[in-house]
């Protein structure tokens, strides 16, 4: 009887959020034109649709992925991941450890605690770098985002892309062997016995998802909001190719310059991706918008400082530059391919 | 005597379920002491992977989650 109630419930709750989803554009265009009267093609009108329209789409569309994700996230605990992870050889590794860092659960407040508990499982450190560039970069409020507001091409590209990126520089930075770069406690530290795991059904993995929606929405809905006033006012009133010459294909020093921007910034994917979306619209490359995203959502220098904690600095360096290579790399290559 | 260990590295979630659990035991009246460990390397030697993490009298209950009051009460009544 209660799965039944539950199911009823979820049903119920998709049905209403398809229907007010798929009439948000004409509330946008009725709140614009006719509840505030403004001008058709002025330029606050414009941002004014903008904001409207992309505010409610952007934040129903989280979250849906979000309780999605949180469904599939309960499936996969770290201890489960790294139970996956160890003892795989390294290019076998590095590819299910990019993957496996899309669906595990992670905040970069645990990467330290992370880092150790795979390290000392026997999970080889290259394997260990895939998980820690693909879990940050590749999560699904990226995707999301970017699905919202470009299609499923952009969002699958952007995918596929953070998953080589982050299976290349894992391979790399295992080759280089730089085990003795880790901090020499971290070899000491004796891991005590793992949590158990409770046992979950699937009201415990709804109630997980909800979690998920609760905890992700009221922490990113500000950047949400404020992402998209920026965007919104960008595509009002910044002209068309404004952007061209110094973020466009043309200039080849756009891709470099976007990374290094892009590293001491941190914002989530949440926050960026409305500004990068009005960038395109004025003239910016796609591969240096890209290049942009992903130093800004998959290297910061929060992340650089906790794992100086286990890393010595020239493991960090190192780290930072192989991702921030890739990237560049990436950003190019989009460019001139597309 | 209870003894209620957070570990965490000073997150926002490790306060916040800080907070709770302190709520959490004095709602419950129970006598109990409360300790924030925040080094890393004493957090490992309990061999969580995420925080926050809520050790009960030296027993890990629950890692990388923020519990609400309602779950901590369960776990102390225990």
């Amino acid at each position: 009887m209660r799965i039944l109630k539950w199911t009823l419930l979820l049903m119920a709750a998709v049905l209403l959020w398809g229907l007010i989803y798929w009439n948000l554009a004409a509330f946008g265009r009725w709140f614009t034109y006719s509840l505030l009267n403004m001008p058709q093609g002025g330029h606050l009108s414009s941002a004014v649709e903008f904001f409207v329209f992309e505010t409610p789409k952007v934040l129903m569309l989280l979250v849906l992925v979000v309780f999605g994700v949180g469904i599939i996230r309960s499936f996969f605990t770290p201890e489960r991941t790294r139970k996956i992870l160890s003892g795989k050889s390294e290019t076998v590794g590095n590819i299910l450890a990019a993957l496996l860092g899309v669906v595990t659960p992670f905040c970069s407040c645990s990467a330290v605690p992370l880092f150790v508990g795979f390290v000392t499982a026997g999970v080889p450190l290259g394997v260990t770098f895939s998980f820690l560039i693909s879990a940050p970069m590749v999560n699904e409020i990226a995707l999301v985002m970017l699905f919202g507001m470009f299609g499923w091409k952009v969002a699958g590209l952007y995918m596929g892309v953070g998953l080589l990126i982050a299976i290349v520089s894992g391979w790399i930075l295992g080759r280089l062997h730089m085990e003795k770069h880790i901090e020499p406690w971290v070899f000491d530290a004796r891991m005590g016995e793992a949590v158990q795991e409770d046992a979950i059904n699937w009201e415990g993995r709804i109630r997980y998802g909800l979690d998920a929606v609760r905890d992700i929405v009221s922490k990113v809905w500000i950047y949400v909001i404020l992402g998209i006033a920026v965007g919104a006012g960008i595509h009002g009133y910044v002209p068309q190719d404004f952007l061209a010459s110094f973020m466009g294909k043309g200039a080849w020093w756009s891709v470099p310059a976007a990374v290094l921007l892009g590293v001491p910034m941190y914002s989530n994917a949440a926050g960026i991706i409305p500004i990068v979306k009005a960038l395109l619209e004025k003239g910016a490359a796609l591969g240096t918008v890209l290049a942009f995203m992903m130093a800004v959502i998959g290297l910061s220098l929060p992340e650089a400082i906790i794992l100086r904690n286990i890393l010595k600095p020239k493991l960090v360096f190192t780290f930072f530059g192989i991702v921030a290579a890739g990237i560049i790399i990436i950003g190019y290559l989009f460019n001139i391919l597309l | 005597m209870r003894k209620i260990q957070i570990l965490g590295s000073g997150c926002s979630k490790c306060k916040a379920l800080a907070q709770n659990a302190d709520t959490a035991a004095k709602e419950l009246g129970l006598e109990y002491t409360l300790e924030k460990v925040t080094d890393i390397k004493e957090i490992m030697k309990f061999g969580v992977m995420a925080t926050p993490a809520l050790v009960i009298d030296g027993q890990v209950k629950t890692a990388g989650k923020l519990l609400n009051m309602q779950e901590i009460k369960g776990m102390l009544k225990l």
